[in-house]
């Protein structure tokens, strides 16, 4: 299953070679000093929060296997790529990465053994074991619905997709799927990856991660083919939820903010999933006549012809459903799902800088994530500048005199919930295994068969 | 096919150390309270190597009959009647409720034939696979013929942290357990917790309702969990033992048995006459192959009619018809002639260097010296799908629908609409072998009309090998030699005592 040729980066779309060079040149005059090495230098010397990120991996005080046998993987500045990287403690680690600077840097799973071994030892002996179950969303998979910006831009309105996905995403990982430990992580640029924490999530196989990653997934295909949406009615319970949260925001973050109707080629789409070919006919002729309607105003008329009685055999209920079906295809969470299929999936670390935009991969609090705003996330450049305009504060860390300070704070919050979890967890589990030990050594047992 | 060694059957005792032979679990005596089994625990006590011979091919003849069902694509109910039948013959169970005196003696049968079966068949990843399946299949059928109140008792045992609903929950869930469930009507009566991480498959496809990380199974799905928890262990436990296998210092009497019983665990083979005739008063030369082309199934006409248009075969191809012509009787010898010529712009060095080999290794006479066997339907079903310039495979699965339509017509001569129609359907239900089924029964009409005329006819099973379809076909055209060879035939004793 696992190939060690088979490169499985974290494909999260936020490469900076998918800017065209013309980009790249406005990217650079507007924010020269990002991609500077010695920005970065200083960013990990000084402002990284190497202590949380172990703890976060490691899951208690003292190093153990959790993080001493993580792959790490670093994307230098001339954009090579090392994997399978690993390190005993967070200051080899740490020492490690200002030695090679990298411009980012990807987690990967545990390994039965030491990463650094891995030549030495047989595939049956070195295979990846455990790691958080994540999720990638990034808006390049909505571009067919949003209309405000395209590549690599995002805006205010766009973000509202995100929003919504981390609203829908979060609620069933934790009602439905029952972990606790979720963290949402702004990409850096245009999107937002989870990172399921809890014990249970980190030891899943890959068929447990396939089951809920299609548990969540409901848009399939291309926005070329046809319905995208297949779902059974009546709909699951995680989709009627799922349905009460998007109709509250269709008509504003869609409707009114996307407009994705008003152009007379667009709203083809709209028509070919309508099933009532009498009413297509009938909007399709109302709407040539009035070209650039809003498509508040079509989304209206579906309802309106459809009352008009020109549809002698209404199938009032198949109609009512090809509506759902819309708000799904055009707002409910577009997972990338090959990320969250496979243990030995490597994703961009939180807290590293994306190298496009300068910003830097801060948590994102899911209990309000309409509050979150990616365009004001602090950048490394606005950081440095931070620790250099305070004074006189000698016994500040360098983070705490910075914008970074909350996102930090959050991130140990967040970090001291999980470990406290995983050391009561822990000792729940010596205490029975000693129960047990103490149950097998009472008198009369049979001597144990060798295989 | 397994012939009884006799000299093994005179009553031998295995030794305590026969108790290593099985895998896993802790040494205690078994009793067995329940009608099914998932094996957890393997046997311990002493059995004589006749038991251990006699229940294995037992166990056995049910698998390969399972198996051979499954093949011929038997519905769910004939399946089932197939299987009542045979377990009331070779593996009864009685239920707790029937009293029966031999309970326990019938538990241990299957307690024990399973496990030996399991040291047979663990030995290759194709084997265990098919091993598993037929298992799987016999365990589901005991389960849903188990009796109502011993099933939930035997569920119970098997510790899977199964919690059922209590009916204040039950009813105050009611929207969702039945928009789960799909929008049926009614609540089913009993509804159980689990841990979802135990019913993945249920996860992946929404067929349940998830709460803080506990699945709702309706009783329902229950028996599909149960059964694909068979699966996983019986899958592990499996992996398990092969690998202990090579460290097995088994008893030596018992190695010959283990490996003849999964020599008798083979896909439908077709067993050719070691003398080498096989259709009577015929002697079949390379010469005479171009005149039983009649008799040919569509994989072997193909494979014929683009080695004569291309005076060259692939590799697969060449192995798939090289064995098949050997299983109609072709010797060696001829073999050689015929496929000299065949490859008639291949240079005399290049085929001496790359072909003579490769026919002659087909005929165990290179090698490892195997006496390959033709290969099955199954067996050419599942090879590859043949790519650019490969002949081998099966048209009726691998050609796309208009050329095969195109073959039929053109090249087996079907011009019946309706036959044509019916391999359509068959072939989109997947069933290929019926679709080529149906253009035998249709090509060999009149045959197939006067043998049933004149009484002689035998009801004969679904075909489902190249090497039948063709044997059948030419006994159809030539009753006379058939009957002949019949009347030979009688009176000869069978040397051995065959015994499945
Ligand atoms: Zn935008």
């Amino acid at each position: 299953m696992f190939d060690d040729d088979e490169d499985l980066i974290g494909d999260d779309g936020d490469d900076t070679d998918l800017l065209t060079a013309e980009e790249k040149a406005k990217v650079s005059v507007k924010d020269a000093s990002f991609s500077d090495p010695q920005v970065m230098y200083a960013f990990y010397q000084r402002l990284f929060p190497w202590r949380q990120l172990f703890q976060w991996l490691n899951h208690s005080p003292i190093p153990s296997n959790d993080f001493m046998h993580r792959e790490f993987a670093f994307t230098l500045q001339n954009e090579a790529y090392l994997r399978y990287q690993s390190f005993p403690t967070f200051e080899t680690l740490r020492k490690e990465v200002l030695r090679l600077n990298p411009s980012r840097f990807e987690i990967g799973p545990v390994y039965s053994a030491n990463p650094r071994d891995r030549k030495a030892l047989r595939k049956a002996v070195f295979k990846p074991i455990n790691k958080e179950l994540v999720f990638d969303i990034d808006l390049t998979d909505y571009d067919d619905v949003r209309t405000c910006c395209d590549k690599a831009n995002i805006c205010e309105k766009c973000w509202q997709f995100i929003t919504v996905a981390i609203k829908i995403m979060d609620v069933a990982l934790r009602e439905d799927l029952g972990f606790k430990h979720i963290m949402w992580v702004y990409s850096g640029r245009r999107g937002a990856h989870a990172w399921v924490c809890d014990k249970k999530a980190r030891q899943m196989d890959d068929g447990k991660r396939k089951a809920v990653a299609a548990y969540l997934e409901v848009i399939r295909g291309g926005a070329q083919g046809g319905k995208r949406v297949h779902l059974r009615r009546p709909l699951h319970p995680h989709l009627t939820r799922s349905m009460d949260v998007l109709k509250d925001s269709f008509t504003t973050d869609v409707l009114i903010n996307q407009d994705p109707w008003r152009e007379p080629e667009k709203s083809a789409r709209l028509l070919h999933l309508i099933s009532d070919k009498t009413i297509t006919e009938a909007l399709r002729e109302k709407w040539n006549s009035e070209p650039s309607r809003s498509s508040v105003k079509k989304w209206a008329d579906i309802d309106e012809v459809a009352k008009s009685g020109i549809s002698r055999h209404l199938n009032v209920q198949q109609l009512r459903e090809n509506k759902q079906d819309i708000v799904f295809e055009y707002l409910y969470p577009r997972l990338d799902v090959e990320v969250s299929k496979h243990l030995n999936h490597l994703l961009k670390s939180p807290f590293v800088v994306h190298p496009g935009t300068g910003r830097v991969c801060v948590p994102i609090d899911a209990t309000r994530p309409e509050d979150f705003d990616p365009l004001s996330v602090p950048t490394v450049t606005q950081l440095l500048a931070e620790i250099d305009a305070t004074t006189g504060e000698e016994k500040m860390a360098d983070y705490e005199k910075t914008s970074l300070k909350p996102y930090v704070d959050f991130f140990k919050r967040f970090v001291a919930a999980l470990v406290k979890d995983e050391t009561t967890a822990v000792k729940r589990e010596r205490e029975k295994e000693e129960a047990a030990r103490a149950a097998a050594a009472g008198p009369g047992m049979a001597a144990e068969m060798e295989f | 096919m397994y012939k009884r060694d006799t000299a093994a059957a005179t009553r031998r005792r295995v030794n305590q150390a026969g108790r290593r032979h099985f895998d896993g679990g802790k040494f205690q005596p078994v009793d067995y309270p329940h009608r099914l089994n998932f094996y957890t625990t393997p046997p311990t006590e002493e059995v004589t190597l006749d038991e251990f011979e006699q229940w294995a091919i037992q166990r056995l003849k049910v698998l390969t009959e399972i198996e051979s069902a499954l093949f011929r694509n038997k519905t769910p109910d004939e399946l089932k009647s197939i299987l009542n039948d045979l377990l009331k013959r070779h593996l009864p169970l009685d239920a707790n409720s029937s009293r029966s005196e031999s309970l326990t003696a019938q538990r241990r049968t299957d307690h024990y034939s399973h496990f030996i079966l399991r040291l047979a068949f663990a030995r290759s990843d194709e084997l265990r696979k098919r091993f598993s399946k037929a298992e799987t299949i016999l365990f589901r059928h005991r389960l849903m013929t188990d009796d109502g109140l011993e099933r939930e008792g035997f569920i119970a045992s098997l510790g899977l942290d199964w919690e059922r609903l209590s009916d204040d929950e039950r009813s105050e869930l009611e929207s969702e357990l039945k928009a789960a469930s799909g929008g049926k009507k009614n609540l089913e009566p009993t509804y159980y917790k689990i841990d979802w991480e135990k019913v993945p498959e249920l996860v992946e496809r929404r067929m349940v309702f998830l709460k803080r990380g506990m699945a709702y199974v309706p009783a329902s799905l229950q028996t599909a969990v149960v059964v694909g928890e068979f699966t996983n262990h019986l899958d592990r436990a499996l992996e398990l033992t092969a690998r202990a296998l090579p460290r097995l210092d088994e008893d030596e009497r018992l190695i010959p048995i283990l490996n003849h019983l999964s020599h008798g665990f083979t896909a439908p083979e077709f067993t050719s006459d070691p003398n080498g005739t096989h259709l009577p008063g015929t002697a079949i030369t390379a010469a005479s192959i171009d005149s039983l082309l009649q008799h040919f199934p569509a994989c072997m006409l193909h494979l014929h009619t683009t080695l004569r248009r291309n005076k060259h075969l692939k590799h697969f191809g060449r192995l798939q018809y090289t064995l098949f012509l050997k299983g109609i009787g072709l010797s060696v010898e001829e073999a050689l002639i015929f496929w000299r010529s065949s490859f008639s712009a291949t240079p005399e060095d290049k085929f001496n260097k790359e072909y003579r080999y490769n026919i002659r290794h087909a005929y165990g006479l290179e090698g490892n010296r195997r006496d390959y066997k033709p290969h099955s339907c199954q067996q050419i079903l599942l090879e590859h799908a043949p790519g650019n310039g490969e002949a081998h495979g099966c048209p009726y699965r691998h050609f796309g629908p208009d050329n095969l339509r195109a073959f039929l017509q053109t090249q087996m001569g079907v011009t019946d609409s309706s036959v044509l129609q019916g391999v359509k359907n068959d072939n989109e239900a997947r069933k290929y072998h019926l679709g080529c089924n149906r253009v035998f029964e249709w090509k060999h009409r009149e045959e197939l009309k006067r043998e049933k005329e004149s009484g002689k006819g035998t009801v004969k099973e679904t075909i489902i090998h190249p090497n039948e379809y063709f044997l059948r076909s030419w006994e159809l055209a030539h009753p006379d030699e058939v009957q002949e060879a019949a009347k030979k035939m009688e009176g000869m004793e069978m040397k051995d005592e065959v015994m499945m």
